[in-house]
């Protein structure tokens, strides 16, 4: 089969991985190296498709043979999807051809089960240390790992990788076992466990090193040993979204589980999109992207806004977070008691629960009216949402008097329908 | 008075900054200087880039007349070096204007909102976005040369002046790669240095990049650069197949890759097609008929889970066995609520029959994640308890009462929450099916919860602490703290504690010290 062929057939199966992010890991350069590659803390994105999904790394998968059978997956073992399998050279080459382009930041390579999970693990970790130990290959790498492959190859893999991720695939172990019945909670979760005691643990000695004074001997080279590395960009992973009957709720009530005990950088939410021959027992509708945004949105009120998973979805809501408004305007409707906030007064954490201001919004409020009253063309001038935030907000000019008593508060917010065209689905 | 400076270059930040300290010197007002660039200043042909004008330390300059405090912020000197090569002709003004009044007004460096401040942010923000898109959407076409390796050629066109500030980037991407990038109005050429260990190295005084030769000259235009190659093809084909036709979300692509980009991305050629028949592969997905699998590669891998024993199932007559059954069993346990959000059952270790079983409350955070008793903080603790007892911890069995992490879950922490007599009654016929495995001749009690489960009656550690209580069967318990008791006490009380507790476990000491049975 043609190089072309393969590269096809495998980025085709590997296009339903939401994750392709290349940032948060140590800074590196070619510099004084044999090969090229560089890593400077935020990520790339060197493309867009029109799916809207960015293309950051390399997406592929090693080989789309797989022995399981998870019906959400187009690569399940009972699909007649076409095959085909990549030499680790070819993943290689591939991966160098096009950082030399400049079209991509790296590689993040998964692959279906062969053989067994070790196996498969084993040639995965193979395509990366052939690119860090033979051609010094200093880009992106993530792996996709197994959970139920050996210790030591994960631990393998963290030492090549910036980024590992075990993906969870379902919100719940119930929908696991319905769907994908190869594939077991208990093991990914205790595989998660694990990266993240080698990861804190490679964090640890790295700070020790750093902060630890060195020690030169007369005539000693004053050198101090690099602590090992693992995994630098930490882990994350992905679930499926209306692939099974889970509701919002239940979906962020897991990532928050999943925040809290494994410190994964991301939680990506993928909605489950018809696939090339797909399972009949599965729904083949347009995969619900506006449910898919409301998640994200809500994941980072979880994350940087200092809100309960909890709290998030209105108990009037059935579960599900709203499609009309984002989450957070949604819960400042449902908590109109709570506003106004004062701009001039209120501390930072009620600052963040207003719709329509960021972080950094916030940030710069806050530094500002140390030194003077803050007015609506400081609100102006930070290019924020007028409209979303006005009701809510008291300033040194303004009041919103008595809208956020009105009933149509709501339909007065919401984004005005749009005539979709043919090409904005 | 009027005066005007003209700027060596578009991007002249040493020159802006000289003149800006003069003109501040002698108190000459924003109002009353026009700045200018001599239009297409890069007149000479590839000349490298003198190092010590690219970055002059920031020193203060000493006062002028009328002794005035010309210390800026360091953040003002990181807006300049980016607001300079902005492509607006009043960026010099404008940076001028916020100089002055940086100067003469003490409160404006604290006002990050002041209508100045903001839109010098903007520009910089505008000069971030496009350098960031510039390390992005450049796309580098390798042109084969003889006997020499190939030079890898991009064409770009930024919207700012950011070509010398953007270059080092790419040398520290691609060092070892021969490459040069040519935009409207100024081209840069990389050659790096060979791979000779005798040649002095070329630029001693820049740490910043490595050994090789960077080369600024004039714009070109897009006919200088080589057209595709064959191996580019390879690059449209991963394009065309990671997008998902099923998704279609050309908004969110417009909006991080604008239009303005696409004339000079090969793969942009094929956003029109794909876009055009998404719709209908989509719906030829959706529509068609599921298929029945044409072949079954392998039986799908055993499920191993099917053998696990379940609650009440007889276990293996050989007590290590026992122990990984009852490891497998508790794994599954949902009997109370805990179980569903902990990693793992976190079972006892140690000999089978030991003379000692020391039991603990429950499994911490990090017993959590590591899957083994006694390794976080308290666990810790109580190993250095071990040692100064003169015990060791191979003579004995450590286990806990309950054997999930119960915690709450606060904003991204789990924080550790004492079980509630419920799930310790639910956990307590795991515990006992532990102990009928190692069936060891005493107990430590370390804690309430594990006092409660052995005595079976609810104990008061700090009054009956230190005593050996009878449980059923004739049980022996000794009662004392949970270690994670002393970690929370009094650090003012830590030693007095310490040496406390050290004495109610030395009780134990004669049968710590005994080996295991067999």
């Amino acid at each position: 089969m043609i190089l072309q062929r393969k590269l096809a057939i495998l980025a085709d199966a590997a296009k339903y991985d939401a994750s392709c992010a290349s940032s948060g890991t140590e800074k590196r350069h070619s510099v004084g190296g044999r090969g090229i590659g560089s890593t400077e803390g935020s990520g790339i994105c060197h493309s867009y498709a029109p799916d809207g999904r960015c293309i950051s790394l390399l997406k592929i998968l090693l080989t789309n043979f797989c022995q399981y059978d998870c019906l959400y997956c187009v690569n399940r073992v009972t699909s007649n999807v076409p095959r085909a399998r990549f030499s680790v050279d070819e993943v290689v080459q591939l991966t160098l051809d096009f950082y030399r382009r400049n079209c991509i930041e790296g590689l993040f390579l998964s692959s279906g089960i062969i053989r067994s999970p070790d196996y498969t693990m084993e040639q995965v970790v193979e395509v990366a240390r052939v690119l860090r130990e033979e051609h010094d290959f200093r880009g992106y790498i993530h792996l996709k790992t197994i959970p139920d492959a050996a210790p030591e190859l994960l631990h393998k893999a963290g030492r090549y990788a910036d980024r590992l991720s075990i993906n969870v695939e379902l919100p719940t172990v119930q929908g696991l076992e319905s769907l994908a019945p190869e594939k077991d909670g208990a093991a990914i979760r205790r595989s998660m466990a694990r990266l993240t005691v080698h990861i804190d643990e490679a964090k640890a000695q790295k700070a020790q090193a750093e902060s630890a004074p060195t020690v030169s001997l007369p005539r000693a080279r004053p050198a101090r040993a690099a602590a090992p590395r693992f995994a630098p960009a930490g882990q994350s992973t992905q679930m499926i979204v209306g692939a099974d009957a889970t509701d919002d709720a239940a979906i962020l009530a897991s990532s928050a589980q999943l925040y809290g005990a494994y410190r994964l950088r991301r939680v990506y939410y993928s909605a489950f999109s018809p696939i090339p021959d797909a399972s009949s027992s599965l729904p083949l509708v347009a995969p619900p992207l506006v449910r898919e945004h409301r998640l994200y949105q809500a994941d980072w009120l979880l994350r940087f806004y200092g809100f309960e998973a909890s709290e998030i979805v209105a108990p009037a809501q059935g579960g599900m977070l709203a499609l009309d408004v984002d989450p957070k305007l949604a819960w400042a409707l449902a908590h109109r008691e709570r506003f106004p906030v004062d701009l001039n007064t209120a501390p930072r954490e009620l600052l963040w629960r207003v719709p329509g201001l960021g972080v950094r919004t916030v940030q710069q409020l806050l530094a500002t009216r140390r030194v003077r009253r803050l007015r609506s063309d400081d609100l102006k001038r930070l290019r924020v949402p007028l409209r979303k935030v006005m009701p809510f907000v008291v300033l040194a000019d303004h009041r919103p008097g008595r809208v956020l008593e009105a009933e149509d508060l709501k339909a007065r917010l919401a984004p005005p329908p749009v005539q979709r065209s043919l090409f904005d689905a | 008075m009027r005066h005007t400076v003209t700027l060596s270059s578009e991007t002249d930040w040493p020159g802006f900054r000289s003149e800006a300290r003069r003109l501040l010197a002698h108190l000459v007002p924003p109002e009353d200087v026009a700045w200018h660039t001599p239009a297409g200043a890069a007149e000479d042909l590839f000349v490298p880039i003198a190092d010590s004008e690219q970055k002059r330390p920031a020193a203060p300059v000493p006062p002028a007349q009328g002794a005035m405090n010309f210390v800026v912020p360091p953040a003002f000197l990181t807006l300049c070096e980016k607001v300079v090569l902005h492509q607006d002709p009043a960026r010099f003004a404008l940076l001028y204007r916020l100089l002055w009044r940086l100067v003469h007004e003490r409160a404006l460096r604290h006002d990050p909102l002041d209508a100045d401040r903001t839109r010098a942010r903007h520009m910089m923000q505008a000069v971030r976005r496009d350098l960031h898109k510039m390390k992005a959407f450049v796309r580098f076409r390798p042109l084969e040369r003889e006997g020499e390796p190939p030079l890898h050629v991009a064409w770009f066109e930024p919207d700012h002046h950011i070509v010398e500030a953007v270059a080092p980037f790419f040398v520290r991407r691609f060092t070892a790669m021969h490459w040069a990038i040519l935009t409207p109005e100024c081209s840069v050429q990389w050659t790096p240095a060979q791979a000779d260990p005798t040649a002095a190295p070329q630029k001693a005084s820049d740490a910043s990049l490595p050994p090789g030769e960077l080369r600024f000259g004039p714009g070109a235009s897009r006919a200088d650069a080589p057209p595709a190659d064959a191996g580019e093809a390879l690059w449209l084909t991963y394009y065309a197949h990671i997008f998902n036709p099923a998704r279609l979300k050309t908004d969110m692509m417009r909006k991080e890759m604008p239009v303005k980009y696409w004339h000079n991305l090969p793969e942009a050629a094929l956003i029109a097609p794909l876009t055009a028949q998404a719709t209908e592969r989509s719906g030829r997905m959706v529509e068609a008929a599921p298929t029945s699998p044409a072949r079954r590669i392998v039986q799908p891998v055993q499920q191993a889970r099917a053998l696990d024993p379940h609650p009440g199932a007889a276990l293996p007559d050989d007590p290590k066995a026992a122990l990984a059954a009852l490891k497998r069993a508790t794994e599954r346990c949902r009997e109370c609520p805990i179980g569903a959000h902990a990693t793992q059952s976190v079972m006892g270790e140690g000999p089978i029959h030991a003379a000692l079983m020391v039991v603990g409350e429950q499994p911490g955070e990090q017993e959590d994640l590591v899957g083994r008793p006694f390794v976080g903080p308290a666990g810790q603790l109580f190993n250095r308890a071990v040692a100064e007892l003169g015990w060791s911890r191979e003579h004995f069995f450590v286990t806990n009462a309950v054997k999930h992490f119960k915690f709450e879950l606060r904003g991204k922490r789990r924080i550790h929450k004492t079980p509630g007599q419920r799930e310790a009654a639910a956990c307590l016929h795991w515990l006992e099916s532990e102990i009928a495995q190692v069936r060891p001749r005493a107990f430590i009690a370390l804690g309430a919860t594990a006092a409660r489960a052995l005595v079976g009656r609810p104990v008061a550690v700090t009054a009956e602490r230190g005593q050996w209580l009878e449980g059923p069967q004739g049980r022996r318990v000794l009662i004392t703290l949970h270690p994670s008791a002393l970690l929370r006490g009094d650090p003012a009380e830590r030693d007095e504690a310490w040496r406390a507790w050290l004495e109610d476990l030395a009780q134990a000491s004669d049968i710590a010290s005994l080996e295991a049975a067999r």
